[in-house]
């Protein structure tokens, strides 16, 4: 790992002040991204600004049909948080199949969804439920924050302070993880909102991240059962193909996803 | 350079290292705790883990500078008195590791396994809470054995 400088700024505003008067500097959240890069120096900042301190960045509540979680609330949080359960326990049960129990214990869903790895667990629950992500300027639709692989609406300096959940009707997140990395090789998270909207959100399929599957969506608006998926037709020609897995065999499993999350709430 | 306050083991030490160093580069380089393994080095294998204000982490993928005022409990911290940690014992009794490379991680893992999920371990759960540590001498009946008897008796 090369050199680099590190910070616990005490403020959201100090630790901006930090990154604008760096170099070269990120935010450290949990680092579980994060450091394993910096340890194959692919990334090399010259500053780093942890966040995981600060108290406004902590915290999860419900109120006015939303479920507000701070972004330095680590995975192990969610997962086992009480009113999270009980609110959108898809959302709690997503948090608790993110890798495994350590890194659970450190990453941050601020951490996961500022950078959108395209493998991610938590960008798709944020799209699939139509989340707000707020920040330390304004808040981003999350129809309008996920820009593309590792891609964000982020400017420079902004850091993520919280996502707001609308509480849905009902929703299930289904994914087929890469054994090794345990990250999403297709997860696909689908939910009735409260006005009876169908959204299905796929993570891990994406050449350009994560995506909502509108044939999905609409099938699923007419008949909400599992067996109204297989008669739509996925294109393979924006998704990932790699070691792991053909465009062709992502695009089947994004139906097979789709089809156990309906079935386990239809 | 930055000075890092750590309790390790139940002593208060202050070590200095560069902001750079890794959490498990301090203890075994700077404080000779050389129990915690390097194995993959990549985030994956688990043989660095050790409890962090109570909780199991990574060393590897953790600065020290994450860690000062923190609690750091290392593989050494289980025996009492020349008495092995119940865990322990039971690795023993049922042969849970071959070459030992991973069973630091493996019973740091367990411990907090233990004081999450309670002494009552099933298989599946005890499987699914290993999926993050990784032993490539033999297979993991006997490591998921170990745990289930270590976690009874804790």
């Amino acid at each position: 790992m090369h050199e680099t400088r590190y910070h616990r700024p005490s403020s959201l505003d100090e630790a901006a002040k930090i990154l604008s008067a760096s170099a070269d500097g990120r935010y450290l959240s949990g680092g579980q991204t994060l450091i394993p890069t910096m340890k194959h120096r692919l990334a090399e900042p010259t500053d780093l600004i942890d966040l995981t301190r600060l108290a406004e960045l902590k915290g999860i509540s419900e109120s006015g049909g939303a479920l507000t979680i701070g972004a330095a609330t680590t995975h192990a949080e969610v997962a086992s948080s009480d009113a999270v359960r009980k609110a959108i326990p898809a959302l709690a049960a997503l948090a608790g199949k993110i890798g495994d129990p350590a890194v659970r214990h450190k990453g941050t869903i601020g951490g996961s969804i500022a950078n959108n790895d395209p493998g991610a667990d938590y960008p798709a629950a944020a799209l699939g439920l139509g989340a707000t992500i707020h920040t330390s300027k304004r808040a981003i639709a999350a129809d309008d924050f996920f820009k593309g692989m590792f891609t964000t609406a982020l400017e420079d300096g902004e850091i993520v302070t919280k996502v707001s959940f609308p509480i849905p009707t009902k929703a299930a997140y289904e994914k087929f993880h890469n054994a090794a990395s345990r990250y999403a090789l297709t997860g696909v998270f689908v939910a009735v909102t409260k006005g009876g909207d169908v959204r299905v959100a796929v993570t891990g399929a994406g050449a350009s991240g994560v995506f909502r599957a509108g044939g999905i969506e609409a099938a699923l608006s007419s008949t909400f059962a599992a067996d109204a998926i297989g008669g739509v037709a996925i294109d393979s020609s924006d998704l990932l193909s790699d070691i792991h897995g053909s465009a062709d065999y992502r695009a089947n499993l994004i139906k097979v996803m789709a089809e156990r999350a309906v079935a386990a709430i239809a | 350079m930055t000075t890092v306050a750590m309790t390790v083991n139940g002593k208060a030490v202050s070590v200095d290292s560069e902001d750079r160093a890794l959490l498990v580069e301090v203890l075994r380089e700077k404080l000779n705790l050389t129990g915690t393994h390097v194995g993959c080095d990549t985030s994956q294998c688990g043989a660095c883990v050790v409890l962090v204000d109570g909780v199991a982490v990574k060393s590897c993928t953790m600065l020290a500078a994450q860690a000062d005022g923190s609690t750091v409990e290392t593989i050494e911290s289980l025996a009492k008195n020349g008495e092995l940690h119940p865990m322990q014992v039971a690795f023993n009794e049922n042969h849970g590791l071959q070459c030992g490379f991973c069973t630091p991680g493996m019973i740091m893992t367990a411990v907090d396994m233990v004081r999450r999920r309670g002494k009552t371990l099933d298989d599946t759960t005890i499987r699914h809470e290993l999926e993050g540590n990784i032993c490539r001498c033999t297979g993991y009946v006997n490591i998921v054995k170990a745990i289930k008897a270590g976690a009874a008796r804790m």
